[in-house]
């Protein structure tokens, strides 16, 4: 069952359009995250689905129903904003009863379920307290309480853990995702930090200027970019791309001066064809050392700079005088200057074609 | 031993710098203090002291005889009942005045800042247009509406015109300080089912006491001040303080005294004085935080 359905959802601020005729389904219970650089219309679309915008065009439904037109707080949605958005003047207590409040719901039971939101949430002890008198975390925990209480069916979640220090945030979202599993309700989550993206999702969109790039499970999108902004896009560092043009012959081969790559195992979407491509391999499926002699294709390097990040090595070097990165092992050891001998599978490669910059 | 910076920590008092400073800040203050001085000295005096004709000596005999008379008995033109008439006028002007303004600004700033509505930004700028407008202009415009009214020469009328003429600062006063707090507060609310007023009333207003002590100060200050409206809508019975103490300082029959004249002036001053003393920690808050910004 589809729990949201976006149809041809359009907005513009005056002359900008921000998002451009945007189909989106999410399914029941579906952690879905929208990924993208600042300004890609990610939050824009939250907005919307929230009821925070007006759409330009286009329609929204929730649990089958077409909430295009309706307030945020009949939509049956729960909200977790960056900033926490709690109300400073509010005690916990306070803020998590405010929504049910405004619902007319009978006190015993908004005693009851700020109980079991607090206890799901391990934030018993503040419940008299205020915002202030909160730790970044603790307010962010307390902003899910909030769209917790409600009992909704959809969660959205805008940024929440971007004002966190790296530590809390990695603890914050084995959270978020531990909550997901025990409610199994659907959940929307808006972030441009690509390791949020790849661990929390059931599924990714990856959104460039107000449209979906591509929408897959974790693996797919890191696996199989469909393009070469996608490609770009995940991974840190990038993907190493190298321009050039695909033989057709005998055997089917990468080429550009100096290199010459055997794509012998790389699996085409449909036939080969002869043509300027566009060769894209990550940094971290590039290998070194023994295991080299086993790889389908071999080459030498010249190191530039090398940068030791404790568990891996991040090398910067030249092949055939083009920018090439790999990531070894963290206790490998190069110098600056020094040729080395790499290798990779083309099997594990993405290729896009020069003009399109599509997936081949 | 402990490690020690080197040398002597910088200078505390004596530096030219701060010389210069406390100077200029020195001079400043006796420039300012000096004619608030000589008029509680003189109100303090008898008229053969002030006769005298030194004006910075204290009083010899201390009397408090002329406030007393400012108070109760000074002539303002056919009545000789003192200030304290027009002090009851001023503050049944006042207070509405100063309520009705800031409640509706307050909604018109809120409105503005978070309910973006079709055209609000061409309201917004007329609104601004009008604080550039001299209030002369619109003087007798306002004198025909009033009439019209039916309110003309009443305290009714010098409280409506206030309350237009507070429009514009206080609304961007207030638009302002809404604009400046975190939109996703606004954004929870609604996810909330809070609407136009719940919003503003439980969201809002709570967070926003020092902008609405700026406004209550702008305004009681402005319209205590005031003494063109006064003078024109409120009708002769109902003259603010202002304009009784003109009447009793500007009266040229018999003897200038100079005394009572300066015992009254301190008496109608006293009031906004004494709100920038109570609240002059939150006007500056307050400044800083709506005023300057957008």
């Amino acid at each position: 069952m589809k729990s949201i359905e976006i149809k041809e959802l359009s907005l513009s601020f005056g002359e900008v359009k921000v998002l451009k005729q945007l189909d989106l389904d999410i399914g029941d219970g579906e952690f879905l995250v929208l990924l993208g650089a600042s300004g890609c219309g990610k939050s824009t679309l939250l907005n919307c689905i929230a009821g925070l915008l007006d759409v330009t065009d286009g329609q929204i439904f929730i649990k089958g129903k077409n909430v295009t037109w309706e307030e945020p707080k009949d939509r049956g949605i729960g909200m977790v904003f960056q900033s926490y958005a709690l109300y400073p003047q509010m005690t916990v207590e306070g803020n998590l009863s405010f929504g049910l409040k405004n619902q007319k719901v009978p006190k015993a039971e908004i005693a009851q379920r700020i109980e079991r939101a607090a206890a799901i949430l391990q934030i018993e002890p503040l419940l008299k307290r205020k915002p202030a008198e909160l730790s970044g975390g603790q307010r962010q925990r307390v902003a899910i309480g909030r769209a917790l209480v409600r009992d909704v069916d959809v969660f959205l979640f805008d940024e929440p853990l971007s004002n966190l220090d790296a530590k809390l945030r990695a603890e914050l979202r084995v959270e978020i995702k531990r909550l997901h599993q025990r409610l199994e309700n659907t959940m929307i989550y808006v972030t441009h930090d690509q390791i949020e993206a790849l661990t929390l999702a059931d599924r990714i969109a990856i959104m460039k200027e107000g449209s979906v790039q591509q929408l897959a499970d974790p693996h797919a999108i890191y696996n199989k970019p469909v393009n070469k902004y996608v490609a770009g896009f995940i991974g840190s560092p990038g993907m190493n791309f190298i321009e050039g043009a695909i033989e057709t012959g005998r055997k089917t081969t990468f080429q550009t001066d100096g290199i010459k790559i055997d794509l012998g195992n790389y699996e085409f979407a449909e036939e080969a064809k002869s043509g300027k491509a566009i060769f894209g391999i990550r940094p971290e499926h590039v290998v070194v050392g023994a295991e080299v002699a086993s790889q389908p294709y071999k080459t030498t390097v010249e190191v530039e700079v090398v940068e030791p990040m404790g568990s891996d090595t991040l090398v910067w070097s030249k092949l055939q005088n083009r920018e090439f990165r790999f990531r070894v092992d963290g206790q490998s050891d190069f110098e600056a200057g020094s040729k080395v001998k790499i290798g990779f599978d083309p099997l594990r490669a993405s290729i896009f074609d020069a003009a399109s910059e599509v997936r081949i | 031993m402990a490690i020690e910076p080197r040398g002597t920590r910088p200078g505390r008092m004596l530096d030219p710098t701060r010389i210069m400073i406390y100077g200029v800040l020195i001079v400043a203050a006796v420039y300012y203090l000096l004619p608030l001085y000589v008029m509680i000295v003189t109100s303090m005096k008898g008229m053969p002291e002030i006769r005298l004709g030194n004006i910075f000596s204290p009083p010899v005999e201390v009397t408090f005889e002329p406030w007393v008379k400012a108070w109760d008995t000074a002539c303002t033109g056919l009545y000789c009942e003192g200030l304290k008439v027009g002090f009851w006028n001023s503050v049944q002007i006042l207070i509405p005045s100063v309520i009705i303004s800031i409640m509706v600004a307050s909604v018109n700033g809120y409105a503005l800042a978070n309910w973006r509505f079709r055209g609000s930004e061409v309201f917004f700028t007329i609104l601004i247009f009008g604080s550039f407008i001299p209030y002369q202009v619109m003087l007798y415009p306002l004198v025909i509406l009033t009439r019209e009214l039916g309110i003309f020469g009443s305290l009714y009328a010098v409280i409506l015109i206030h309350t237009i003429f507070g429009m514009p600062i206080l609304t961007l006063l207030f638009r302002n300080y809404f604009a400046s707090l975190p939109q996703e507060l606004f954004k929870a609310g609604r996810v909330d089912g809070a609407g136009f007023w719940g919003i503003f009333l439980k969201i809002m207003v709570p967070m926003s006491l020092p902008i609405f002590v700026v406004a209550v100060i702008l305004q009681v200050t402005g319209i205590w001040n005031d003494f063109l409206f006064g003078v024109i809508f409120a009708g002769t019975k109902n003259f603010p303080m202002t304009v009784q103490l003109n009447n009793i300082v500007n009266s040229t029959q018999g003897v200038k005294e100079y005394n009572v004249n300066m015992a009254a002036t301190i008496l109608t001053g006293a009031v906004p004085l004494l709100i920038y003393f109570l609240s002059g920690k939150y006007f500056v808050r307050g400044i800083a935080a709506g005023a300057v910004k957008g």
